[in-house]
């Protein structure tokens, strides 16, 4: 009996499989156009899968094996089902392989019931729950009814009641595992992944590359809608990847909007995403919620708002406001969803179509676009922190070796400090290095964050004018946010230079010896790295090479290196300032002050900012230039100002 | 919810609004912006006729300048400007005047002063005389509007309000008390439309003979503290300015006020 029941259930499940699946493609395809490479995209996916994918799912090394079990077991099991018992290809060799893949995945299936009967709370519940079930109705029920063909037991064994029994048990498997992959149940995650792996928007960041510059809007075009204010105004492969989410909530662990308590959860928000491509609400989510927020109220559909102005439409402006952009949910995701892109964009839509920036972002956009600078102050006042200084102007030489790029820090007094100690060690290095002075603009990265793209793209074409008329071998910074985007959004526009963060640069200036440095007698120093020079750009060796340079053994956080905690300080987070229950920086100072620090070392004016306004008692926050400034020994190396002019 | 009450009570019928708009500058760069009076007019206008019973009007030359300004109200969701060309050194009033009798609104509201041009505050009380309408200066808020007439609050110095019935139509200027106007936004300013219209010139021939020169700060009498402790100091610097040596004349002839407040002027130093 079983031999006429099996090939109508695997077939049927395969027909039934394949026509969700062409109804999810129309989901997605109801995005903007994005051209992908398709042939190469398909041919790289295994591999993408296999390293990329799994390098991330690796850091849970336990649920690594489970999955490799689990996952392997099945892809090998599915199609062997299909030639044994879908199309009755008569072989013991292949119903012998059937039977072995179907135990690995039986046993990957105990361990992943195991985990799900104390998940921890990032994981979501729902059919979740049913998952392991079902994989362990599959795997058995495949196990058991190949056992007839490979011929371990005669055929008919058991009689028709067993059959029966048996044939329920393959139909629930199937139902889950092939039904459910294309209408989306759980195993989704399976199908989507694949595709969202073959057509990332962000190809580089497969085989060990990296990728974390927005991509420049088109304001050429007069009536698209500028940036994402409805579903369907995500490019294709954008929806793809939200539905290649597997709840997993590794983002949410790290978010620390989530964590504050503020009114964002990158999981949650992918998922709405999700349930405004397919239309619906979001009742049917079974993870945590936006902090504060009551699941079951939000909905929409892929042609409905995204946000309302007033009500309730996918999702609240406060959600989309809270990130602070530190790409940890990103860093995290094991599968490589652009949780920040997808933020950014529906930014942009709040800002340059609804004009609905909250609490001090209007006037800090209106300012950039007075006076080139957030804070509304007099731009011919840029250089006045250094009226003691004299720094060497590039417009009156032309050309220097390095170009310093002071950053808005310059209007602030704690962000002067650090620049005066950094000037100081350039001048002990005998660097040969000018400013911009009043020329340097606000490198965009605020309005951008802010979503107002025409904002940064006219000040990133104004500064990008300013840097092609005079001649320099790099650009170096303090600031990190300043950093990226110069090194990572200019060339879009043009402005293609090595770009060095200050800490790499130091750090080479202690290397080559050209700093004559004393030992570190101070105190236990931690060092906490900014988002914007670690996760956006790789960079965290140098920061504590330079540290170690000056005698300093860095006294680790638990949260460190690519898992570092924001600050709160990025992405325009400290201007739309969205309440929550505690104060992210708070929450860092607590990591901080776990490592019984006296000085916490920065790299970054806005870290410096946010951490310094914690209450004390806390550890001093220094930035690294400050730190390496006090240990050098002797007077700067004084190069008289007339030879250092003949030889620029 | 304000908003609302508002709307219900005009009865139904939306109350028809014109806007006088102008051309900005930031007072620290100088580059050109919405200004900021008008953009709060704009921003009172929307709260009392949404869409199309809103009009914004602005008369003036047209350069690159200023249409990246006007763009600047385009961008608070209006669809809109109208464009009354008039050469540098014409007189706008008559063009405004004309318009306004076209258009027909219950209501202009205009902007205190302009931050270009002579920006003296005075296109209002000229248009309002010119029009016979009522006018109503710094207007801080509308409570009520119902047919025939208006409520509104007054800003007085120092945070106070007063009550007003204004019977409509009417010109109304807003200052620094009128709530903000919201953000300008890219998408809306590029789409919407600065839409020219033809309009008489008249040559502002009192302007003509001007001699022009750039502003000076006003000077400010110093206020002299005699104060010993700490305490005075701070009660010096918190109390409000107090008029002291002034004079209230009520009942005088035109001629005998005017010469107290000649005589005023010259003990000040104002007149020579
Ligand atoms: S977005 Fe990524 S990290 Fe977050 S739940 Fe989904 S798969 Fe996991
Ligand atoms: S970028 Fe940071 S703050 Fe934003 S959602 Fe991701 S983890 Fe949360």
């Amino acid at each position: 009996m079983l031999d006429v029941i099996l090939p109508v259930l695997v077939l049927g499940a395969l027909v039934l499989a394949l026509v969700g699946g062409v109804r999810r493609i129309r989901l997605w395809r109801q995005g903007r156009p994005s051209p992908v490479a398709l042939v190469p995209g398909l041919a790289a996916m295994p591999r993408r899968y296999l390293v990329d994918l799994h390098d991330v799912v690796a850091r849970d090394r336990e649920f690594a094996r489970t999955h490799v079990a689990t996952g392997g077991g099945f892809v090998a099991a599915a199609v062997l089902l299909i030639l044994v018992h879908g199309f009755q290809v008569e072989s013991r060799l292949l119903a012998w392989a059937l039977i072995a893949a179907s135990i690995v995945m039986f046993a990957g299936a105990l361990r992943v019931a195991a985990r799900r009967r104390n998940p921890p709370a990032r994981l979501s519940r729902g059919p979740w729950m049913r998952l392991p079930k079902s994989l362990i109705a599959f795997s058995s029920g495949v196990f058991l009814v190949t056992l007839p063909t490979a011929g371990i037991v005669p055929a008919g064994f058991g009689g028709w009641l067993i059959a029966a029994l048996l044939a329920a048990v393959v139909a629930w498997g199937l139902a889950e595992m092939f039904f459910g992959m294309g209408w989306g149940g759980p195993m989704k995650h399976a199908f989507a992944g694949a595709l969202h792996l073959a057509f990332h928007r962000r190809p580089e960041r497969f085989g060990g590359g990296r990728s974390t510059g927005l991509v420049p809007l088109d304001l050429d075009d007069n009536a698209a809608t500028l940036g994402v204010g409805k579903p369907d105004d995500f490019t294709w492969n954008q929806l793809l990847g939200f539905d290649a989410c597997v709840q997993c909530g590794r983002c949410e662990a790290m978010c620390p909007a989530f964590a504050a308590g503020q009114p964002l959860n990158p999981k949650k928000l992918i998922q709405d995403m999700v349930v405004g491509m397919a239309g619906g609400t979001d009742a049917a989510y079974a993870g945590s919620p936006y902090p504060g927020r009551p699941v079951g109220e939000h909905g929409g559909s892929a042609h409905s708002p995204i946000v309302l102005r007033e009500g309730r439409a996918l999702v609240d402006a406060d959600t989309l406001w809270s990130c602070t952009t530190c790409r940890a949910c990103v860093e995290e995701c094991p599968m490589m969803i652009e949780h920040v892109d997808a933020i950014l964009d529906m930014r942009r839509y709040l800002t340059m179509e609804h004009g609905n920036t909250p609490n001090k972002g209007k006037e800090v956009l209106e300012n950039l676009a007075a006076t080139d600078n957030p804070g509304g102050f007099d731009p011919a006042s840029r250089m006045n922190w250094a009226a003691d200084l004299d720094l060497p102007l590039i417009s009156a030489r032309g050309a220097a070796e390095v170009l310093l790029w002071m950053g808005d820090g310059a209007f602030d007094l704690r962000n002067q400090r650090t620049l005066r100690a950094l000037v100081k060690v350039l001048r002990a290095a005998g660097v040969d290095f000018a400013v911009l002075g009043n020329e340097e603009l606000d490198s965009g990265d605020v309005a951008r964050r802010l979503g107002d793209e025409a904002g940064f793209q006219a000040l990133a074409v104004r500064n990008a004018a300013t840097f092609a008329r005079y001649r320099f071998g790099e650009i170096l910074t303090c600031d990190p946010h300043s950093f990226h985007v110069l090194k990572n959004e200019y060339p879009a526009f043009g402005a293609r230079y090595e770009v060095s963060h200050h800490s790499s640069y130091i750090a080479r200036l202690i290397e080559l010896g050209r700093l004559p440095l004393s030992d570190w007698a101070g105190g236990r120093v931690t060092y906490h790295d900014p988002c914007y020079l670690g996760r956006y750009n790789g960079e965290y060796e140098a920061p504590r090479s330079a540290l170690k340079g000056i005698g300093i053994q860095v006294v680790e956080m638990g949260r460190s290196g690519f898992r570092s905690r924001c600050c709160g300080g990025g992405g325009g987070a400290p201007i739309t300032d969205i309440p929550g229950k505690r104060r992210i920086p708070d929450m860092r100072m607590d990591e901080i002050n776990e490592t019984a620090a006296e000085i916490v070392a920065v790299g970054c004016p806005q870290c410096t900012a946010m951490l310094e306004g914690v209450v004390g008692p806390r550890p001093e926050v220094l930035d690294i230039a400050e730190l390496v400034a006090a240990q050098l020994v002797a007077a700067p190396v004084s190069v008289p100002r007339q030879t250092r002019e003949v030889a620029a | 919810m304000q908003r609302d009450g508002k709307r219900s009570m005009t009865g139904g019928q939306p109350l028809t609004v014109a806007a006088l708009v102008s051309v900005g500058r930031h007072p620290v760069t100088g580059r050109p912006r919405r200004a900021e009076f008008d953009a709060r007019a704009v921003e009172l206008g929307l709260s009392l006729a949404p869409g199309e019973a809103l009009r914004l009007v602005h008369a003036g030359a047209r350069t690159p300048d200023s249409d990246s300004a006007l763009r600047g109200y385009l961008g608070m969701g209006i669809g809109a400007v109208e464009v009354l060309e008039q050469p540098e050194g014409a007189d706008v009033v008559p063009a405004l005047e004309a318009w306004v009798r076209t258009a027909a609104p219950r209501l202009v509201l205009c902007g205190a002063h302009g931050e270009t041009g002579e920006a003296s505050g005075l296109v209002p009380f000229l248009l309002a005389e010119r029009l016979g309408w009522s006018l109503v200066c710094d207007l801080a808020e509308v409570e009520a509007v119902d047919g025939e007439t208006m409520t509104v609050l007054q800003a007085l110095p120092r945070g106070q309000r007063r009550r007003l019935r204004v019977r409509l139509p009417a010109v109304i200027t807003v200052d620094a008390a009128a709530r903000a106007a919201r953000q300008s936004a890219f998408g809306p300013a590029r789409r919407g439309e600065l839409r020219p219209l033809a309009a008489a010139v008249t040559p502002d021939r009192e302007a003509e003979g001007w001699a022009r020169t750039p502003a000076r700060k006003r000077p400010k009498r110093l206020k002299i503290v005699k104060a010993t402790s700490a305490r005075e100091r701070f009660k010096a610097a918190a109390a409000k300015a107090e008029g002291g040596g002034g004079q209230v004349l009520t009942g005088v002839s035109a001629r005998a006020g005017a010469e107290a407040i000649l005589k005023l002027l010259r003990e000040e130093g104002v007149l020579r």
